[in-house]
């Protein structure tokens, strides 16, 4: 007991001891924060989704305006120069959101183009309308289909950085060991579905056991005496746009803000043309054939391995020839339009990466300053052509089609100015309207559903999630 | 109370503080918060909204509420069975007396000890329709293998097996109550005559039966909670054909993609009386069959 008492003083010392500690590093973590001085630099933080070429291309851009920036406050000692400095997120579209809800966000942000309504619905963003208006900002200097991404219920909420478009790629060399000309690519949805048959090549079995090469799709021979070495088309293939192959045949996924038009008659027709691929060359050669594909960007993937003669890509999909297959002799037309349609032609995928400012953020004008900087032509280019795509400005300078090492780049860039780009619909609901039609195009492509029944599950589905989405809004707006 | 009485109490209190701390902040306040967001419209970035039980009435007509909780039954109900016959078999062979026997249980537990998403990453390759181990083997014995992970009969009997391959968790828990079930036991059943499975079914099981329910009762709750393997092998939307879409994974979905943080909030509730219940079911029936004792 003695000792007991003898000992207290001694614990009592022990935890003020680290009572101290704890209030003295906290002390010192307040402390941190940088005494004002109006010339110390402001600093912004900017999230970038891109790493490798796009990235460096960025990286090169910040650079130009730190260095201007530093600059400028050599020349005039009360002008606080802002510096940004790039941070690298993976998965950015979804992290972002998670670092606004929690208070914490990047001054700026490098984002796609189809996140801007979702992120919009839930108040996640600054309205650049009164930024924009101060600066003078001239929204027709852009091509109106990518300024349009950014705006959403009345508000630009972001701004067209590096646009994109998708057309026809073709195999060259295949098209001419298949006796097909080169030079002129299919323009019909009909035409596309002959040169598919012709590319399309197996290796067939005979009951001898002698081995032989056959084109078509051979719908006699069993499956198990014919093993696909080469397809003309897939659908699937690249996997990314599968939700949109009914734009190419009219149909639109949402047939006005408040309604849901999957089950569109020219959506079905786009699908059952999807479908028909599966039952030309079956469901599970397609699935062996796919599971020995690389991704896009390695060599292995169907395109640049020539296991696929024509594919649906993007304009960066140069960049990843160049990379992995330099010796590819390949070419890009419009993707075709069904026959009997031509007001269908040049239709395209056209998305962009787009900078905004999110809510909460801690230098929105310094962001803003920044963003005016990127948006000039000059610097736009220099990015774009950096990045190998091309830039959302209507004017364009002589220097840039010069520069561009991309062959069929004003090829892209037209499609990208067509009528009928298409861009992902802008609804606060797109996360799962794309997951159910993912789900939809599965049923579809393994044939376990007809198109006209799935696109009708997923309209339906979707109708209902749209008019609670909207509900949800109208009661938060009421709030 | 007495002085010393006191300082006990305090002391013993601030040795428990830490642990209470971390109940509270990491467990009680999240249930507690979750609860009431699942009564609301919530989506993290903005005020939530009181609903009332609308969030639990909407889950009761989604069909991919029930697609999803079907699917991690499926699993859950595979992965814990499989599991358990082969863990317990697995260490029934290696609690045998031969040379090197602790290598076998290291190689026999080494998998376990893999990370799941390189595990998954791993096991994609052996499942590749084209090129996989698995359907290399089968076609050198004459059988045109599936596409696996992309064929929706075949992908949930995939992810069970591959979950089968992690069982060195279960076996090292095993062994040590096969280690522990006194030999006299053994001793006087072969002196009563009993063979190797009469000493297995009237010895081994009932002795290491409180083991069994213990990792029986831990696989079912890690079956429920299945996410990683379907994430990572064949994406958030769960295909093929929503095939291995799980009750987490679509959990996340609703949560984090589509920002419906009130909703899933309820499915976590959800999961929880489940696993609760599933829990509670567990340790009813074991009163019949688990001895404890000796």
């Amino acid at each position: 007991m003695k000792g007991r008492q003898a000992r207290a003083p001694h614990h009592r010392a022990g935890i003020g001891a680290i009572l101290l500690l704890v209030l003295g590093s906290l002390a010192a973590v307040a402390g941190c924060s940088p005494r004002p001085n109006k010339n110390a630099p402001r600093h912004i933080t900017y999230w970038e989704k891109w790493t490798g070429f796009e990235a460096e291309a960025m990286d090169a851009i910040i650079a130009d305006f730190n260095a201007r920036e530093t600059a400028r406050a050599k020349s005039d000692p009360n002008y606080a120069p802002i510096e940004v400095e790039k941070v690298t997120i993976s998965k950015l579209e979804q992290k972002l959101l998670i670092a606004i809800a929690g208070g914490n966000p990047p001054d700026l942000a490098g984002n796609y183009s189809f996140c801007v309504a979702a992120y919009a619905d839930n108040g996640a963003l600054t309205d650049l309308g009164p930024m924009l208006k101060r600066a003078g900002f001239d929204r027709s200097r852009y091509i109106d289909h990518y300024m349009q991404l950014g705006e959403y219920r009345g508000k630009t909420w972001a701004l067209p950085l590096v646009p994109a478009s998708t057309a026809l790629l073709l195999n060259k060399r295949l098209l001419e060991e298949a006796g097909l000309d080169p030079e002129r690519p299919p323009t019909t949805i009909e035409e596309l579905d002959a040169y598919a048959e012709q590319l399309t090549r197996w290796e067939v079995t005979l009951p001898s056991g002698e081995k032989q090469i056959r084109t078509g799709y051979l719908p006699a021979v069993p499956s198990e005496q014919k093993r696909l070495l080469q397809a003309g088309f897939l659908p699937g293939e690249p996997s990314w746009w599968l939700y949109g192959y009914g734009d190419y045949f009219g149909g639109r996924l949402l047939a006005s803000p408040e309604t849901v038009s999957a089950a569109d008659p020219a959506n079905v027709r786009g699908f059952d043309w999807v479908a028909s691929y599966s039952k030309k060359l079956g469901i599970g050669v397609i699935k062996r054939f796919r599971s020995g594909f690389g991704n896009s960007s390695s060599p292995q993937s169907a395109f640049l391995s020539g296991k696929v003669a024509m594919v649906m890509q993007g304009v960066w999909m140069h960049n990843y020839i160049e990379k992995y297959a330099p010796g590819l002799q390949w070419s890009a037309a419009p993707f075709p339009y069904p026959a009997g349609y031509p007001e269908l032609a040049g239709t395209t995928h056209a998305e962009a990466d787009v900078l905004m400012i999110p809510k909460g953020s801690a230098h929105p004008e310094e962001a803003f300053a920044f963003m005016q900087y990127v948006s000039t032509q000059p610097v736009l280019e220099k990015l774009c052509l950096a990045q190998q795509k091309f830039t959302p400005l209507k004017d364009v300078s002589e220097q840039f089609w010069h520069d561009h090492p991309h062959p069929y780049i004003r090829l892209f860039r037209e499609l990208g100015t067509s009528k009928n780009a298409v861009a992902i619909p802008q609804t606060g609901i797109w996360n799962e309207y794309n997951r159910e039609l993912g789900n939809a195009v599965d049923l579809i492509q393994n044939l376990t559903e007809p198109p006209a029944r799935a696109l009708a599950d997923v309209q339906t589905k979707m109708q209902i999630a749209l008019d609670r989405n909207r509900e949800i809004l109208a009661r938060r707006a009421a709030q | 109370m007495s002085p010393v009485a006191r300082t006990n109490l305090r002391n013993g209190l601030l040795f428990c503080l830490p642990w209470l701390i971390g109940l509270s902040v990491f467990l009680i306040y999240p249930l507690c918060a979750a609860f009431y967001y699942s009564l609301c419209d919530y989506s993290v970035l903005l005020p939530p909204v009181f609903i009332g039980f609308d969030n639990y009435l909407d889950l009761a007509g989604d069909p991919l509420f029930w697609k999803s909780l079907r699917n991690t039954a499926y699993f859950a109900t595979g992965s814990v069975t499989l599991g358990l016959v082969v863990s317990l078999t697995l260490a029934l062979l290696l609690n045998s007396k031969v040379r090197g026997v602790g290598v076998y249980r290291t190689i026999f537990f080494l998998p376990s000890l893999m990370p799941v998403v390189a595990g998954s990453i791993l096991w994609m390759w052996m499942y590749n329709g084209q090129s996989g181990l698995i359907n290399t083997a089968l076609r050198s014995i004459g059988i045109d293998g599936p596409a696996w992970l992309g064929d929706p009969t075949w992908s949930k009997p995939a992810i069970v097996i591959m979950a089968v391959w992690g069982a060195g968790n279960a076996m090292v828990v095993y062994l040590a109550g096969l280690q522990d079930v006194p030999t006299s036991l053994y001793e006087a059943a072969l002196i009563d005559g009993a063979g190797f499975f009469q000493r297995l079914i009237h010895v081994t099981i009932p002795m290491i039966s409180p083991v069994i329910y213990f990792n029986v009762v831990l696989s079912i709750i890690s079956g429920f909670q299945a996410f990683t393997q379907a994430f990572i092998m064949t994406g958030s939307t769960g295909a093929p054909e929503r095939s291995t879409l799980f009750y987490v994974l679509n959990l996340y979905n609703v949560g984090f993609q589509d920002l419906r943080m009130g909703y899933a909030s309820a499915m976590a509730w959800v999961l929880f009386v489940i696993i609760l219940l599933l829990t509670f079911a567990a340790t009813k029936l074991s009163k019949r069959w688990v001895t404890y004792d000796r």
